[in-house]
């Protein structure tokens, strides 16, 4: 369980965190919705340690994750980044495997390249692709290389940042039907941020959803759509009227 | 007064970058002790840094080596000096010439292909994953650059002072009428081990200077292709100034009376 408690975070006079406090139950997926700017990809770092809160607790299983062992921490998640965020000096499976070749996960070049093949056809892909560099490769295409990586190591906990931005509806919807199916066949608590309602109907146990720096509604995915709070219908609406302002 | 504040400001900036660039470098040297080591990445930047700048090194420095013994050649037959021409070749590529030009290459080369590619890693996110896959940027992109750079460079830059001796050798042997032997002997004659160590050390300095520019300032740079495009400049406009400096300083430690 990852437990956010009153987290503030500002980048000079901009304050983007005002008191984030949120709870993500173990092995549930938790989608946090929200505008572009609303700092739903600061929250996410803050709880990952790239970006430093300037108050506030994050607790993983109870742990202040500022106080714990960073590599045991960080062996305990993987995540998909928004440009995928693949490594284009390294072939596809060294990608996927890079956890495998250094560090404390550290295994034979064979074996790393063996898990990184059998990643990769998890999320669809052949095994040619494995010697291919990322600039060769489709958009959805590194996309699912970045998620063969999140996933390369099993990791109890996965974030997905935007994982369908940039991507045509389908790929879009491969994307989203794989994450779900390796959320739930993995068991690991999942958390993404997106402002994709099909990626929330499609990932989604549970969602909330960030405002001016707090999260101003949270709730299961069932409810999402029933809700009276204006925030929330607004942005499931996509309508300009209502508390969120729209700039025209 | 708002000159003033401007000028105050700037001062200010540019103190707190020299601060940063301290704080980065020790930091970056710290790494040395403490594992782990990427040694892939270091050999892959001694290749980069090192074998792959060879022609850069090589075509600067005979060019300047012939154009030298001309200077030399012409200057000295106001005073009717024309004889020294293998003595200034020698002294002046391998003191001075042979490690600012070798130098200034890198900076060109390498300083702003280390800060484009990091940098270029930083707006993508690159440096964001190689974090949460429990790998320390400093230890595996700037370690790996600075140190190969530093061991590298006193390699490149006696490479370039001998291809700058011959570039003067074959001037002066082909075009000005000078005897091969002659040549040869008044050359490694005239050089001293201190000429030689100068050499050697301003390429350590200048290597370490050119690649921890290229890191610095490719580690901060802002966002998007124009926060790419400025911190390559900056790298190459910094890793420049700092190896000019550096060169006055080390001219002044090893030769000044």
């Amino acid at each position: 369980m990852i437990e956010l408690h009153d987290v503030h975070k500002a980048f000079g006079s901009n304050k983007v965190l005002r008191g984030v406090t949120l709870t993500i139950p173990k092995a549930q997926s938790m989608v946090v919705i929200g505008g572009s700017g609303t700092g739903k990809s600061v929250m996410l770092k803050c709880i990952l340690g790239l970006i430093r809160p300037d108050s506030g607790k994050i607790l993983l299983e109870g742990e202040d994750v500022t106080r714990a062992d960073r590599d045991a921490f960080l062996a305990r998640f993987g995540m998909l980044f928004q440009g995928a965020a693949l490594f284009d000096s390294l072939p596809v499976w060294q990608n996927v495997a890079f956890r495998l070749l250094r560090g404390s996960l550290k295994r034979p070049k064979a074996e790393a390249r063996e898990v990184a093949v059998k990643k990769l056809r998890r999320v669809g892909l052949k095994e040619d692709v494995a010697d291919l560099f990322p600039a060769e490769l489709s958009g959805g295409m590194q996309k699912r290389v970045g998620l063969a990586r999140a996933i390369a190591a099993d990791p109890e906990i996965i974030f997905f940042d935007e994982p369908t931005t940039g991507l045509d509806p389908i790929m879009a919807g491969v994307i989203n039907e794989l994450i779900r199916e390796i959320v739930t066949e993995m068991g690991a608590t999942a958390m993404t941020i997106t402002h994709d309602m099909t990626s929330v109907r499609a990932i989604a146990d549970n969602v909330a959803m960030i405002h001016d720096g707090v999260i101003q509604w949270t709730g299961p995915v069932s409810e999402m759509d029933a809700t009276d709070d204006a925030y929330i219908r607004q942005f499931v609406s996509g309508s300009p009227d209502g508390p969120i302002e729209a700039v025209r | 007064m708002n000159a003033l504040a401007a000028i105050g400001a700037a001062v200010l900036a540019m103190l707190g970058t020299v601060g940063r660039i301290a704080l980065f470098a020790g930091e970056t040297v710290s790494h040395l002790a403490r594992p782990p080591f990427y040694l892939r990445e270091f050999g892959h930047a001694l290749l980069t840094i090192g074998y792959f700048s060879l022609p850069v090194v090589g075509l600067t420095t005979i060019f300047t080596g012939g154009a030298l013994a001309l200077q030399i050649f012409a200057g000295g037959a106001r005073f009717s000096a024309e004889a020294v021409v293998p003595q200034i070749v020698a002294i002046g590529m391998v003191r001075e010439l042979g490690p600012v030009l070798v130098g200034l290459m890198i900076a060109a080369r390498v300083t702003s292909s280390i800060a484009a590619e990091i940098a270029t890693m930083k707006v993508t996110e690159q440096i964001d994953a190689l974090v949460t896959l429990s790998t320390h940027p400093m230890k595996y992109l700037t370690l790996p650059r600075v140190l190969a750079a530093t061991l590298v460079m006193p390699l490149l830059v006696a490479i370039g002072d001998t291809i700058g001796i011959m570039g003067g050798y074959f001037v002066g042997t082909r075009r000005l009428g000078f005897n091969a032997a002659t040549y040869m002997s008044n050359t490694i004659d005239f050089l001293e081990w201190l000429d030689i160590l100068s050499s050697l050390v301003k390429g350590a300095v200048f290597g370490f200077i050119a690649a921890l520019m290229g890191c610095f300032y490719g580690m901060t740079s802002g966002r998007g292709a124009q926060g790419v495009g400025r911190a390559t400049k900056q790298a190459v406009v910094a890793a420049s100034i700092l190896i000019l400096a550096a060169n006055f300083l080390l001219t002044e430690l090893f030769f000044a009376a």
